[in-house]
């Protein structure tokens, strides 16, 4: 009877979800309500996390609960520390769930909103949540291997330096494109440049808190800094209003991104204590606080989303990023569904708190659905507006023209309404002088979650949750940058101390700042070129980190079918085959259309040639003219940048197969680096305590 | 119910780091009370101020946030 009862419990399941996507995929009317987003994606996560995880654990990697893991076995009370499975479950979601699954659905949802939700959902189900769950496995055996040495020690020395130099080089362009959003966010608006200037302090008055004047104390010093935080936004808006002090904060975007550049050198050499590490906690504190406040108001408010099923855009001329639906939105779509870089976290990280193996589908597989689940948000977010105004926001000025007349023509003629006097309404609503052009995503993700903020709790206050909103995705932007320079910097200097010792000590002054100027110097420059690209900049960047980010989560693959043919499992190795086989589709196919398409929006050469060819022959305004040799150069660097990737996922791919055909064939392999078994004494205790 | 609450804020306090001190303390005490240093004898545990320095700083060695 019990058992009856679950099975028809689970059918139950199953009837709605499928019912869920179907009401998705074959709407065609006026709009449809974001309920069917949710209840889609709740049902499939719960069937994926209950079957599919559950087979995964129990069958393919066979955990062992009776197990020592290495946080048990080499516990120092330090780094390795036995953690209840809740609180490992949080650092890990903190550690993994970042911008990137808000920035990418929004951008993607100029294909529509059918292509990105449904890849969203069987990404993360069949691939990001696999990767992360077996990545945290196989580094849990290994005494909590890095990805970078699992490669090296299980496939080779090539796997492990190419996993190196992807990590790198994955760091810098995301930090360029992310600056680039915040960039595009505060460009000339005194509201938001002064709220995010302030969050700068603010964490420093955080930081001596919690150091000096009450030190440990992190939950009264984070709850000061929430209060301080929401200050900021409403003194924002007495700035925007204060005719003296707004021309202090309002700025072209070049200032700003050389603002950004400086602050990141400077944040890069500071102590931790002083900047990094409070923001750490505000940033998550406000994450998860805005995240879950998003989730209540869509279940409270039920919002329509208005955007067609899928939009004329996926033939590839879309205004936000050129290129085709296939490849294009499943690497514009990367955190969310399935991101390499989450293996880092997985391996290294995670593993040296985890108590017990039985934990690793709740923490691996399960965080990552929730990360899912955000993109679904984001995704949400984007479609919510009527998709004239998301196209306003969101195409560059170099697709529809600097002028607001223009740009409404322009955005008419795709077959979207939307009005000037629409235009200028929303963006008096939302306290900004223009809301065209803001590209980037944030401005629109933004726009979106205010208007669902200001639907559910109250619409007086748009601007203020607006703003609210600009913060929230800044302040974790900026957490992303200043850690993202601080573990290139580690990487660098890690690097150029095997050339000269000196440089590889991390507390050397010298070495810290030369190391530190040029990671800045590597993001910055492709920062630069971002806003001084009339096109956005967001078009070359997002696809670039996109292809990045899939040939790490590739090179994870990887190493897991690789080590599950060692181990004698070669029959279960399809489930990091498959998905494997799909990235390794797309990376390359995206990477080939990058390099040799002819359609300038998509093709890197043909785009300089084309910028070079007009350049030529006097026919770029002058503005263009003088920044187009630039321009011209950085499509070019790009192209290599993009071969580089490919050839180092290809290097990768082929060292696998030849390390698993010369283990099928019986000759000799390197040596399946699992550690020992030991038998767990641990009992969980610490709720007692 | 307020079982609940305290159960919450334990655990809100064990992933924020707030309780890291009292956690310090309590292995301290189960793994090196009453060892000797040949030099300035019995062994203390850190300070407050001093161990949540050293956490702090190990804190953010590698990577710790993502995209």
């Amino acid at each position: 009877m019990h058992k009856n009862f679950k099975i028809i419990i689970w059918i139950a399941v199953l009837v709605i979800g499928v019912s869920a996507v179907s009401a998705i995929a074959l709407n065609r009317g006026e709009s449809i309500s974001a309920m069917w987003f949710i209840t889609a994606a709740l049902c499939i996560y719960a069937i994926a996390y209950r079957f599919y995880a559950a087979w995964i654990a129990a069958t393919v990697l066979t955990v062992d609960e009776t197990r020592a893991t290495p946080a048990e076995r080499l516990d120092n009370g330090r780094d390795f520390i036995p953690t209840n499975k809740w609180v490992v479950f949080g650092h890990h979601f903190a550690a993994i769930a970042g911008p990137g699954p808000l920035v990418g659905p929004t951008l993607a949802a100029q294909f529509g909103y059918l292509p990105g939700t449904l890849w969203i959902l069987i990404g993360a189900v069949l691939g990001g949540a696999v990767q992360d769950m077996v990545t945290l496995f196989f580094s849990t055996r290994r005494n909590a291997r890095s990805l970078g040495q699992m490669a090296r020690d299980e496939i080779g020395p090539i796997g492990g330096a190419a996993a190196l130099i992807g990590t790198f080089l994955i760091m810098i362009i995301l930090i360029a494109v992310l600056g680039l959003v915040v960039v595009n966010a505060m460009k000339h608006s005194p509201w938001a440049t002064s709220t995010v200037a302030a969050t700068i302090p603010i964490a420093m008055i955080v930081g001596f808190y919690m150091r000096n004047f009450r030190p440990g104390r992190v939950l009264e010093a984070s709850a000061l800094g929430v209060v301080l935080l929401l200050l900021a936004v409403v003194g924002g808006g007495w700035i925007e209003h204060n005719q003296s002090l707004r021309g202090l904060f309002d700025h072209e975007g070049l200032t700003l991104a050389w603002v950004i550049i400086a602050y990141g050198f400077a944040a890069a050499v500071m102590p931790v204590w002083l900047l990094l590490a409070p923001r750490d906690y505000l940033s998550t504190f406000v994450k998860l606080g805005t995240v879950t406040l998003l989730a209540v108001a869509i279940i409270i408010l039920q919002p329509h989303i208005h955007m067609p099923a899928m939009t004329q855009f996926t033939d590839g001329t879309g205004p936000i990023f050129g290129g085709k639906l296939f490849p294009f939105v499943f690497i514009t779509i990367a955190c969310g569904a399935i991101s390499g870089f989450h293996a880092l976290i997985s391996s290294g990280t995670t593993p040296k708190l985890l108590a017990n193996e039985r934990d690793i589908r709740m923490i691996g597989y399960g965080a990552m659905l929730l990360e899912s689940f955000v993109a679904i948000m984001a995704m949400i977010a984007a479609t919510v507006l009527e998709p004239g105004v998301f196209f306003a926001i969101n195409s560059p000025a170099g697709v529809v023209g600097k002028e607001a007349i223009d740009a409404i023509a322009k955005i008419n003629s795709w077959g979207f309404a939307v009005s000037v006097e629409q235009m200028s309404q929303l963006a008096k609503d939302m306290g900004e002088s223009s809301l065209f052009a803001r590209t980037g995503g944030a401005p629109s993700l933004a726009v979106g979650m205010a208007s669902i903020f200001g639907n559910a709790f109250g619409k007086s206050m748009l601007a203020l949750w607006y703003h609210f909103a600009i913060m929230f995705e800044a302040i974790f932007i900026l957490t992303t940058l200043d850690a993202g320079t601080r573990v290139g910097r580690f990487m660098l200097q890690d690097m150029l101390g095997n050339i000269w010792p000196k440089l590889g000590r991390t507390s050397w002054m010298p070495s810290v700042i030369f190391t530190s100027a040029l990671v800045v110097a590597g993001w910055g420059y492709f920062l630069y070129i971002g806003v001084i690209d009339p096109n956005g900049g967001v078009n070359i960047l997002w696809p670039l980190f996109g292809i990045a980010n899939q040939m790490l989560a590739a090179i994870a693959l990887c190493v897991a079918t690789g080590i599950f043919v060692k181990s004698g499992k070669a029959k279960y190795a399809w489930v990091t085959g498959l998905p494997l086989v799909w990235l390794v589709i797309i990376t390359s196919s995206a990477a080939w259309q990058k390099i040799f398409s002819d359609d300038v929006r998509v093709g890197f050469f043909a785009a300089a040639n084309d910028l070079a060819t007009k350049l030529a022959a006097g026919a770029l305004p002058a503005e263009k003219a003088a920044v187009a040799p630039q321009l011209i150069f950085n499509q070019q660097l790009d192209a290599y940048l993009t071969m580089f990737f490919v050839a180092v996922l290809w290097v990768v791919i082929v060292d696998m197969l030849y390390v698993t055909y010369k283990y099928l064939a019986g000759k000799p392999v390197l040596p399946i680096t699992e550690v020992a078994r030991e038998p767990s004494r641990l009992v969980e205790n610490w709720v007692r305590d | 119910m307020l079982e609940k609450l305290k159960d919450f804020w334990r655990y809100v306090r064990r992933l924020t780091g707030d309780d890291a001190y009292e956690q310090y303390l309590k292995h301290f005490a189960e793994n090196h009370a009453g060892q000797e240093d040949s030099v300035e004898g019995e062994i203390a545990p850190l300070t407050r101020e001093a161990f949540f320095k050293e956490w702090q700083d190990k804190k953010w060695k590698g990577i710790k946030r993502c995209c």
